[in-house]
């Protein structure tokens, strides 16, 4: 008998909830608290999770540490690449404005945002796993006695 | 006097919170201890930030949505410091993580993370290269 | 300050929190036990988050449990189990030296003090130009209703790409310093890479 039988169980369900829940914090970001940043951290979090119940070994097979650093690097080229868009479409460095046609409801305003959010999302995310995943590659593992 | 302390006295305590973390970071000899503290400053920091931005009867910075027309005649806190320690947080967290870094790097190379026995060893090492 | 207390009960929330605060913080101080040490950190964190949230901040106090009370917490504890369990005593010179330090620069800090403005004071200069200029005009501007998203992502856009920035920084750091663990860590845990 598997003596993380409940942990097991219970992370399976909490763990998409934690990072829906994180996709929520960002796309919602405008209207309520939340943002990339927190969501970055969140859905990090529910990998971290995962690492801690399955093991490392296993969320590394899940996210690999290539996507982690491919990750940290297109998240800084996103945010970085809205402004050069704005830039080619006749605005100042990250003016949203020019981004969509429709400023009645400041639709360029709420795309600029969206897509810089992801930017940021992109990279505290991969961050926070990457930062995860060079401390818990050296740490010894816990032997089940000590749990 | 009395009335000029009560209307400060938040910002006394985050003073003793902060001379908290300052001591921590001087007086421990162990450096995971001395980064404890380096997050008890930054953390009291972060709230004297917040605390000089609260507005008296104000609300969270979330205007009303969708947008009445009437002007809007709430009072809201102020939101520009919230931006700022909102990001100076996220950062705060990968700056611990390099610093850790390096403590968990100086604990391989020497074995011990106590400052005044990793002084020891880089003394020994030196006078032995100086005796060469 | 008691007519302070009966006009506004939620005061009696921060006094507590701001007494819990005070406590965990000389508790983390005074123990030498890294264990006990890191956990009162993440409860120090959890604690201020709420202050926080009573504070107006909820963005802030969101990230704060997110990061400070999480993610720190996990880290300092992966550190600790890396490297040692309890701190050794430190001399009492260098606790002396240490209290001068900190009682001195404690001194400084309330002198100046009288100079701030009074908490909550809605016309401080900190609070009376550019945060209230955002306020009136992210409506017309931005059209998104959180002022701080709209501060953070369009206004300060450019500092935040920055922030950003500073984040990837750290994480190259960690890397290079602590690679990504893909090869099998040294049983005695010394010696080079």
């Amino acid at each position: 008998m598997n003596p993380h039988m409940v942990l097991r169980v219970v992370s399976k369900l909490l763990i998409p909830i934690i990072i829906v829940f994180g996709l929520y914090v960002h796309f919602h970001g405008d209207y309520s608290p939340g943002g990339g940043f927190q969501a970055g951290v969140l859905v990090a979090v529910g990998v971290m999770l995962y690492a801690l119940i399955y093991g490392v070994e296993e969320a590394r097979r899940a996210v690999p540490p290539w996507t982690v650093r491919a990750g940290a690097a297109l998240g800084v080229l996103v945010f970085a690449g809205v402004g050069v868009a704005s830039w080619i479409l006749g605005g100042n460095y990250l003016e949203y404005e020019v981004l969509h046609p429709d400023t009645a409801y400041k639709a360029g305003q709420h795309l600029g945002i969206i897509l810089v959010e992801i930017g940021v999302l992109l990279t505290v995310f991969s961050v926070i796993l990457a930062i995860f995943y060079a401390f818990a590659g050296r740490a010894p593992d816990i032997p089940d006695e000590e749990w | 006097m009395v009335e000029l302390i009560a209307e400060r006295f938040a910002y006394g305590v985050i003073i003793i919170l902060m001379m908290t973390g300052l001591y921590a970071v001087v007086a421990s000899a162990n450096l995971v201890k001395r980064m404890v503290g380096l997050g008890l400053f930054q953390t009291s920091v972060f709230l004297l930030y917040i605390t000089i931005s609260k507005v008296l009867g104000g609300a969270p910075p979330i205007l009303e949505y969708p947008f009445p027309a009437t002007p809007d005649e709430t009072v809201y806190s102020n939101p520009l410091p919230h931006v700022l320690i909102l990001t100076a947080i996220v950062v705060g967290v990968a700056t611990l993580a390099v610093g850790l870094a390096l403590v968990v790097r100086i604990r391989e190379a020497y074995g011990t993370i106590e400052d005044g026995a990793i002084n020891e060893a880089d003394y020994a090492l030196d006078t032995e290269r100086a005796g060469r | 300050m008691i007519d302070m207390i009966v006009t506004d009960p939620t005061l009696l929330i921060e006094y507590t929190l701001m007494a819990m605060l005070l406590a965990v913080g000389v508790a983390i101080v005074r123990l030498r036990d890294l264990f006990a040490v890191v956990m009162l950190l993440g409860v120090y964190s959890l604690l201020s988050a709420a202050w926080f949230v009573s504070l107006d901040a909820l963005d802030v106090g969101f990230t704060e449990a997110a990061v400070g009370a999480g993610i720190s917490t996990l880290l300092l504890l992966a550190a600790m189990l890396l490297t040692a369990r309890s701190a050794e005593p430190v001399s009492a010179i260098r606790h002396w030296s240490a209290f001068a330090v900190a009682l001195a620069g404690g001194a400084a800090l309330f002198y100046a003090i009288g100079d701030m403005p009074a908490f909550g004071d809605p016309d401080a200069p900190a609070n009376a130009y550019v945060g209230l200029q955002y306020l009136e005009r992210t409506q017309a501007d931005i059209g998104v209703p959180n002022v701080v998203t709209a501060v953070l992502a369009s206004y300060r856009g450019f500092d935040t790409l920055g922030e950003v920035v500073v984040i990837f920084a750290a994480g190259l750091g960690v890397m290079l310093l602590l690679g990504m663990g893909g090869r099998k860590p040294r049983k005695d845990g010394e010696g080079e890479e």
